[in-house]
C-alpha cells in the first residue's frame, strides 16, 4: 500500500467527513453508541419541546429551547465527524488498496509443471488448489506459494516498497501476494485463496474498519460508561421531582423546566469520550497501518500495548546479522601483520560474508589492499565439510583457516604441534562471544581471528527503555548458550533462549504464559508457525510464508522485527487516549454542576446563588454556556483522539503522575475557563 | 471546640490505629485457616458444630454455590425474625405483654436486621419483648456481620487463588466470624459496658414516682416507667458488627446503652474496630500488607476531613445567635449533656462512615453542615470503613472502577493485584457502584411527591428534603440511622423501604461475589514496571477521586436543595 503520510486535516477527507456526519445521524448508527445515543433522544426531545413552544406550549422561552436542541445537534454531529475523520483515513488507504486489485487474465496450468497446458482464465476465476504460471511483466493473479521458480517481484501496491524482493520456491520466501508484479524470470504458483478472500482483500476490509467488533477493553469501557450515563440520567430526572418538592415546601419559583434538566443531563453525560470513544480505536487501527502494519483485528493492537515480553530473533533483530571479523590476535612470536596478511590471502577468494570482512579489517586496520588472486598466482581452497578448513595455496604457501579442532588435527597431520598459548586464545574469544577461526601457515599456528556478531547499535538503550516500562526482551538464536550468553550480556537482553529450534521456542512461550505474561513475537518461516498462533501478539513478517501470516495477528508489510517496540507502544497509547479522555470527561462534571445547578434553583432557592463561583452572567447563559462548551470541547479533542496521546518510555507510575495531572486536573480547570469564556462571549453580544 | 476535645479525637483514632495490625492479623488467620489462638478451646466446639449441622470442612464452593448459601441463611433469618415478630405475644420472656408487631413493620425490621442495616421504624422498648430481642435482634445482628465479613473473605480469596474456581465454604465462615471474631470481642465489650452501668436484666419494666409531676395533655403524670431487658449483650454486637440497632429507640443516646464517658469512648471504638482492621487483614491474605494500608488511608483522606468539617461545625457558635450578638459554644440542641458536643459529633460521622448507624444524639437537630457530613459520608457508598465486610468488598468495586481508569491512563488492560479487569468484571462492578444512587434517588425522589411521603416530615421546607433525603440514603446503604424527625412507621416508608434495603444489600453483594468468581478463574500476572501500583499516594488520590464522582456528585443536586441551601440560608446567602 503506498503509505503516504496524510495530514490530520486532508481537504478531501475532511469534505467526505462532514458529509458523512450528517449521513451517520441515522437511529441505526446511533444506537450502537449509548452514550450518544441518549444525547440523540436528548436532541429529539428539545426539538420537540421546540415545537410545542413555538405552537403556543412553552415551558421555557422558545428562542432558549431553540438554542438549547440546535447545541445539542452539534454535539452529536462533532462526534459523528469525528468518527468519520477516523474512518476516512482508513477509506482513503482502501480506495488506492483496491486500485491494485484489478482483473488480470491468469494463465492456468493443468498440471504444475512448465510444459503443461495453459488456459487462459480470469483471475475471478481462479480457486484454491489451481496452479498458475506467472511470467516477468505479469501481475500476480491471486495469493499463493511458489512451487517452482525464483523471482524478483515488486510488491509495492501492498507494501508501498519499491525495492524488488525475491521470491522463491521452497523456504521462507515462498509466498507471493495477489496484485503485485513479477518484474524478471517466473514462477509457477498454487493458488491459497478464492478471490475475494485474499490478503488485499482482508487488508482493505481491515483499513476501511468495515468488519470492526467492539474490543473488550472498549467493551468494559463502554459499560462503565453507560453506568455512568444511566447514573446521571438518574439524577437529572430526579431532580424534577426535587424541584417540585422544593418549589412547594418553599412557596417560590418554578418547577426547573424540561429543557434546563435535558441540557444538564447531556452535559454531566460522559460525551466528550463517549463521543470520541470510536474515533479512537479506529485511529488506533489508523496509527498500525501508519507504521506499515497491518492488524487483523481491534483486539491485536490493544493486546500489544499489554505486552510484558517480547521474544525477539538475534540475527536482523538484535545483531546486524551476520558475523564479521572484528580482531586478528597473533600466536607468539608472529606479528599481527603477518598473520592479518595470512588471513586476508586465505579469504580473497572466499565470497562469504565472514570471509569478505576477514579481507576489510586487514584492509582497514593494517592497510593490506585486497591482492587479485590470480595475479599472485595462488589457488583458492573452498571450504568442505570433511576438512572444515578453507584457505589458499600460494606459490611456496599453504595457508589455511577454520576451527580450533580442524586446524588442530590438520597442523598434527602436518608434523606440527598445536601451541597451547593459541588454545587460550581460542577459548577466551570463544567466551566473549566471538567465533575463533585458526590460520595457519604450513605445520605453524598464526594466530586466531576473531569473528563477531555485531550488536546493531542503539538497541542495549532501547531494551533498557523497554524495561523501564515494565517490558522483559527474551533472545531467541541458534547459537550455543556460551556465545549466545555473551551477545544477550552486550545487548543487555533480560534473558535468552540458545540453541532454539521451533520446537522449544514454542515450549518457552507457553512457559512464559503460565506465568502469567503475555508474550509477542515475530515471525516468518512455517516453522515459525505454531509459536506464531501460542503468542499472545504474534506479527508476521509480510516477506514470511502463508503459514506464518496466517498464524500471526498483526503483518509487518516492512517486515522489520524492531518493528515489535513500535506495535506496544501504538497499543498503549491507544489504551492511554481512551484513559486520558475518559478522565478528562467526568472531571469536567464538576465545573458544569457549579454552572447550571445554581441557574437551575435559584428561582426558589437564591441563596443557591452563592454556587455561582464563576459568577455567570444570567440562568439562560450559565446553561447556554455549559451545553456550548459541551458541544465544542469535541471539536477541540478530535486532534488528540485521532493522533492519540504522546507516549514517553517510562515506568507506569511516571505515566500516571502526568496523565493525571494534564487529564485529571486540566479536565477539571478547562471547564471553569470555557465556560467563563463562553458566557463572556454571549454577554456580550447580548444572546440573552 | 476545646483542646480536650482534640485530645479525645486523636485519642480514639490512635487507639483504633493501634488495634488494627494485631486485631487484623488475627482476623487473617481465621480466614485462612490457621491457628488462631482461640481453636485450642473453641476448635472442638467448632467441629461440633459442623458435625450437627453436617458441614463438610473439606467442601470448597465455586461461588454460585457460595452464593445460594449466603441467600439461603439469610432469607432462614429474615424467616424467623418476621415469624418472631409477629408471633410475640405468645411466647415466653415478654413481661410487658407487647402485642404482635404488625406485617408491614415486622417485614421493615425482618429486612432491616438481615442486611445489617437496622433501620428502626419501631420503638424496641414499647414494642418488642425480650425474646425477640434477643433471639431476632441480637441474632441477626450475629448472622448480618458475620455474612458480611465471609463475602469478603471469598472476594479476598477470589483475588488470591488463581486458576481455580473454589471460593470457600460459606457455612464454615460464617461459624469462624461468629465463633473466633464476633463472639469473642462482644463479651469483652458487654462486660466492660456492663461495668459501666448498661443493663442486662430479664426484669419486668420499673415504675419510678416523679419528683416534679408534669401535665401532658391536661393529665397530670406522677410515675414514670423505667424499661429493663438484657442491653449489654446486645450493644456490644450492634456496635462492633456495625449494626447499630439500638436496644431502646433512642439507641445509644439513652443511659442504659451509654451511661459514661468511658462507655461511650468504648462504643466509638466498637464502631470502627472491625471494619478498619479488615483492611490490614485484606493486606496480609493478598500478601501485601501495603494494599491494606493504601485502602485504610484513602478512607481516612475522606473521613478526617469530613468528620472535621462535623465537629467544626458543630461547635460553632449560632448564626442566628451571632445575629442577636449572643455568643453560644455550639449547637447543643439533640445532644447529651453527659456526651457533649464534639463527643456526639464525631460519634455522627462514625456511624455513617461505617456502615453502623446507631446514634448517641439526633442528627436531626444538628447544623445544616453537621447533617450534609453524615448523609455525605453515606452517599461515598458506606465503603468509608463501611460495615463490616460489606464496606471492604463495596471498597474493592470502588477500586476496581479506579484501577480501570488508572490502568487505562498507562496503556495497559486494567489488573488489579495480578487479577485482569475484563468487560466481565467491569458490568458486575458498574452494577455494585450503579445500585446504590439509583435506590437512593428513586426512593427519594417518589417520597417527595407521593403525599404519603411527604406527610411523614416533620419539619417542611428545605430541612424536611434533608430528612427525606437521609432516610432513604440510610436505607439504601444499609446504615440505619435515622435523622429523626421523619415519622416512617407507616406502609409506605416500611414496605418500600424492606425492599430499598434489600436491594442495597444484594444487588451490592452478588456482584461482588460474581467477581469473586471471576477473578480465581484468572492467571496471576506478575508485576512489572509496567504494572500500575495500587499502593501509591497516586492511587490513592485517584481513588478518592473515583468515590467522589460515583458517590457525592451524583447527588450533588440532591444535597443542594437540602443541607446546601440549609446552611447558605443560615449564613445569610439571599441571593445577590
Amino acid at each position: 500500500m503506498a503509505v503516504k503520510s496524510r495530514s490530520l486535516w486532508d481537504k478531501k477527507i475532511f469534505r467526505i467527513a462532514l458529509r458523512d456526519a450528517f449521513l451517520k445521524l441515522s437511529p441505526l448508527n446511533q444506537i450502537r453508541n449509548p452514550v450518544m445515543f441518549t444525547v440523540y433522544i436528548a436532541s429529539l426531545m428539545t426539538s420537540w419541546l421546540f415545537l410545542r413552544a413555538i405552537t403556543g406550549r412553552a415551558e421555557a422561552p422558545p428562542d432558549f429551547i431553540l438554542l438549547i436542541s440546535l447545541w445539542l445537534w452539534f454535539t452529536l454531529l462533532f462526534a459523528n465527524f469525528a468518527e468519520a475523520m477516523a474512518e476516512g483515513r482508513g477509506k482513503a488507504q482502501a480506495q488506492e488498496l483496491r486500485k491494485s486489485r484489478h482483473e488480470v487474465t491468469a494463465k492456468k496450468l493443468s498440471k504444475p509443471s512448465r510444459d503443461a497446458k495453459i488456459t487462459k482464465v480470469m483471475s475471478e476465476e481462479l480457486r484454491i488448489g489451481d496452479f498458475v504460471l506467472v511470467e516477468a511483466g505479469d501481475i500476480i493473479p491471486c495469493d499463493g506459494e511458489i512451487i517452482e521458480g525464483i523471482v524478483s517481484v515488486n510488491e509495492s501496491a501492498v507494501t508501498g516498497e519499491s525495492a524488488p524482493v525475491i521470491r522463491e520456491s521452497g523456504g521462507d520466501r515462498s509466498a507471493v501476494t495477489g496484485g503485485t508484479l513479477v518484474i524478471s524470470d517466473w514462477l509457477i504458483m498454487r493458488i491459497t485463496a478464492d478471490p475475494g478472500h485474499t490478503f488485499l482483500d482482508k487488508m482493505i476490509s481491515l483499513v476501511e474498519g468495515a468488519k470492526r467488533q467492539k474490543t473488550p477493553n472498549e467493551l468494559a469501557l463502554t459499560i462503565l460508561l453507560s453506568g455512568l450515563t444511566i447514573v446521571f440520567l438518574l439524577v437529572c430526572s430526579t431532580m424534577v421531582a426535587f424541584s417540585f418538592y422544593s418549589v412547594s415546601a418553599n412557596g417560590s419559583g418554578q418547577v426547573i423546566s424540561l429543557t434546563v434538566v435535558i441540557a444538564l443531563f447531556v452535559c454531566l453525560a460522559p460525551t466528550t469520550i463517549g463521543g470520541l470513544l470510536s474515533a479512537i480505536g479506529i485511529a488506533g487501527m489508523d496509527r498500525m497501518i501508519q507504521a506499515n502494519v497491518i492488524a487483523q483485528s481491534g483486539r491485536a493492537v490493544e493486546a500489544a500495548g499489554d505486552i510484558d515480553t517480547l521474544i525477539l530473533d538475534k540475527t536482523g533483530t538484535i545483531t546486524l546479522g551476520n558475523r564479521q571479523a572484528t580482531e586478528f590476535v597473533p600466536a607468539e612470536n608472529i606479528t599481527v601483520e603477518a598473520l592479518a596478511d595470512a588471513a586476508q590471502l586465505s579469504s580473497l577468494a572466499d565470497e562469504t560474508p565472514e570471509g569478505r570482512s576477514i579481507v576489510i579489517l586487514a584492509k582497514e586496520k593494517y592497510g593490506l589492499r585486497g591482492r587479485n588472486i590470480s595475479s599472485i598466482g595462488a589457488t583458492f581452497i573452498p571450504f568442505t565439510a570433511q576438512t572444515r578448513m578453507s584457505g589458499a595455496n600460494l606459490p611456496g604457501r599453504q595457508i589455511r583457516k577454520g576451527a580450533a579442532e580442524a586446524i588442530e588435527s590438520y597442523i598434527n597431520e602436518q608434523g606440527g604441534t598445536f601451541p597451547l598459548y593459541v588454545k587460550s586464545i581460542v577459548d577466551s574469544i570463544a567466551s566473549r562471544g566471538g567465533t575463533p577461526l585458526v590460520v595457519a601457515e604450513g605445520n605453524k599456528v598464526l594466530g586466531v581471528i576473531c569473528l563477531k556478531d555485531i550488536v546493531k547499535g542503539g538497541i542495549a538503550e532501547r531494551f533498557s527503555e523497554l524495561r523501564k516500562m515494565g517490558i522483559r526482551t527474551i533472545m531467541v538464536t541458534g547459537d550455543n548458550p556460551k556465545t549466545a550468553a555473551a551477545i544477550a550480556a552486550e545487548a543487555r537482553v533480560d534473558d535468552f533462549l540458545a540453541n532454539a529450534t521451533p520446537e522449544n521456542k514454542l515450549v518457552l512461550i507457553r512457559r512464559l504464559q503460565s506465568e502469567g505474561r503475555l508474550v509477542a513475537m515475530t515471525g516468518d518461516g512455517t516453522n515459525d508457525a505454531p509459536a506464531l498462533a501460542q503468542a499472545d501478539v504474534a506479527v508476521a513478517m509480510n516477506t514470511g510464508t502463508q503459514a506464518a501470516k496466517e498464524a500471526g495477528n498483526l503483518v509487518d508489510l516492512d517486515s522489520n522485527p524492531t518493528k515489535l517496540i513500535e506495535v506496544v507502544e501504538i497499543g498503549k497509547q491507544l489504551l492511554m487516549t481512551r484513559g486520558a479522555l475518559t478522565t478528562f470527561s467526568i472531571a469536567n462534571d464538576i465545573a458544569k454542576y457549579f454552572a447550571i445547578l445554581p441557574a437551575a434553583f435559584a428561582s426558589t432557592y437564591p441563596s443557591l446563588n452563592a454556587l455561582n463561583i464563576m459568577h455567570l452572567s444570567t440562568e439562560r447563559n450559565a446553561i447556554l454556556s455549559a451545553v456550548i462548551f459541551n458541544a465544542l470541547i469535541i471539536v477541540f479533542l478530535i486532534p488528540l483522539a485521532l493522533k492519540g496521546v504522546k507516549y514517553h518510555r517510562v515506568s507506569a507510575s511516571k505515566l500516571l503522575r502526568n496523565n493525571v495531572l494534564i487529564y485529571g486536573f486540566g479536565g477539571l480547570v478547562i471547564p471553569f475557563l470555557g465556560i467563563k469564556l463562553i458566557d463572556l462571549v454571549l454577554f456580550s453580544i447580548g444572546l440573552n | 471546640m476545646k483542646a480536650l476535645d482534640c485530645v479525645q479525637i486523636i485519642f480514639y483514632l490512635t487507639v483504633v490505629l493501634a488495634l488494627v495490625k494485631p486485631l487484623g492479623w488475627y482476623m487473617a488467620r481465621v480466614y485462612e485457616g490457621q491457628s488462631c489462638g482461640l481453636d485450642y478451646f473453641l476448635g472442638p466446639l467448632e467441629r461440633f458444630i459442623y458435625r450437627c449441622c453436617g458441614v463438610s470442612s473439606t467442601e470448597q464452593m465455586s461461588w454460585k454455590k457460595y452464593l445460594s448459601a449466603l441467600l439461603l441463611s439469610n432469607l432462614f433469618g429474615i424467616l424467623a425474625l418476621y415469624t418472631l415478630q409477629r408471633l410475640q405475644i405468645y411466647l415466653p420472656l415478654n413481661p410487658q405483654s407487647f402485642q404482635n408487631i404488625s406485617s408491614n413493620l415486622a417485614f421493615n425490621t425482618a429486612v432491616s436486621f438481615t442486611t445489617n442495616t437496622n433501620w428502626q421504624a419501631y420503638s424496641g422498648e414499647s414494642s418488642l419483648s425480650y425474646l425477640t430481642q434477643m433471639l431476632g435482634m441480637t441474632v441477626q445482628n450475629f448472622l448480618s456481620a458475620a455474612t458480611g465479613m465471609s463475602l469478603l473473605a471469598a472476594l479476598i480469596r477470589g483475588i488470591v487463588r488463581f486458576d481455580t474456581d473454589r471460593l470457600g465454604n460459606f457455612w464454615m465462615d460464617l461459624t469462624r466470624s461468629i465463633l473466633y471474631i464476633l463472639l469473642p470481642l462482644s463479651i469483652i465489650l458487654s462486660i466492660a459496658l456492663a461495668s459501666q452501668g448498661v443493663i442486662q436484666n430479664f426484669k419486668p419494666y420499673q415504675s419510678a414516682s416523679l419528683i416534679d409531676p408534669i401535665v401532658l395533655e391536661n393529665k397530670t403524670v406522677t410515675t414514670q416507667k423505667i424499661p429493663m431487658g438484657p442491653v449489654a449483650s446486645q450493644v456490644a454486637i450492634k456496635q462492633l458488627g456495625s449494626n447499630g440497632g439500638g436496644y431502646f429507640n433512642v439507641n445509644s443516646a439513652h443511659p442504659f446503652e451509654n451511661p459514661t464517658p468511658l462507655s461511650n469512648f468504648l462504643e466509638i471504638i466498637a464502631i470502627l474496630l472491625i471494619p478498619a482492621s479488615l483492611c490490614y487483614t485484606f493486606g496480609v491474605m493478598v500478601g501485601d500488607k501495603r494494599q491494606g494500608w493504601a485502602i485504610l488511608l484513602a478512607m481516612l483522606m475522606l473521613f478526617l476531613p469530613l468528620a472535621g468539617i462535623s465537629l467544626y461545625s458543630e461547635n460553632q457558635s449560632h448564626a442566628e445567635y451571632t445575629q442577636l450578638g449572643i455568643e453560644s459554644s455550639g449547637s447543643l440542641e439533640g445532644k447529651e449533656t453527659r456526651i457533649g458536643i464534639s463527643n456526639s459529633a464525631f460519634w455522627s460521622a462514625a456511624t455513617t462512615a461505617t456502615s453502623n448507624g446507631s446514634v448517641n444524639s439526633m442528627h436531626d437537630s444538628f447544623t445544616p453542615l453537621g447533617t450534609f457530613v453524615p448523609i455525605l459520608l453515606m452517599h461515598f457508598g458506606e465503603v468509608i470503613f463501611g460495615g463490616v465486610g460489606s464496606g471492604l468488598y463495596g471498597m474493592l468495586m470502588m477500586i476496581i472502577i479506579a484501577v480501570f481508569v488508572a490502568g487505562l491512563l498507562v496503556g495497559r488492560t486494567p489488573e488489579y493485584l495480578g487479577k485482569k479487569i475484563e468487560p466481565y468484571e467491569m458490568k458486575m462492578a458498574t452494577v455494585a457502584v450503579l445500585v446504590m444512587p439509583l435506590t437512593v434517588l428513586i426512593s427519594t425522589a417518589v417520597s417527595v411527591i407521593y403525599s404519603e411521603g411527604v406527610h411523614a416530615v416533620g419539619n417542611p421546607g428545605a430541612h424536611g428534603f434533608s430528612e427525606i433525603l437521609y432516610a432513604w440514603s440510610s436505607m439504601g446503604n444499609n446504615n440505619g440511622s435515622s435523622m429523626a424527625g421523619l415519622n416512617a412507621n407507616n406502609p409506605f416508608y416500611t414496605t418500600m423501604g424492606g425492599i430499598i434495603m434489600l436491594i442495597g444489600r444484594y444487588w451490592i453483594a452478588i456482584p461482588a461475589l460474581a467477581i469473586a468468581g471471576s477473578l480465581v478463574k484468572k492467571k496471576k500476572i506478575p508485576t512489572s514496571a509496567g504494572t500500575l501500583l495500587t499502593h501509591t499516594p497516586l492511587f490513592m488520590f485517584l481513588l478518592v477521586s473515583v468515590m467522589f464522582i460515583l458517590g457525592a456528585l451524583s447527588f450533588f443536586p440532591a444535597l443542594a436543595l437540602g443541607p446546601i441551601v440549609e446552611q447558605l440560608n443560615l449564613w445569610g446567602f439571599h441571593g445577590r
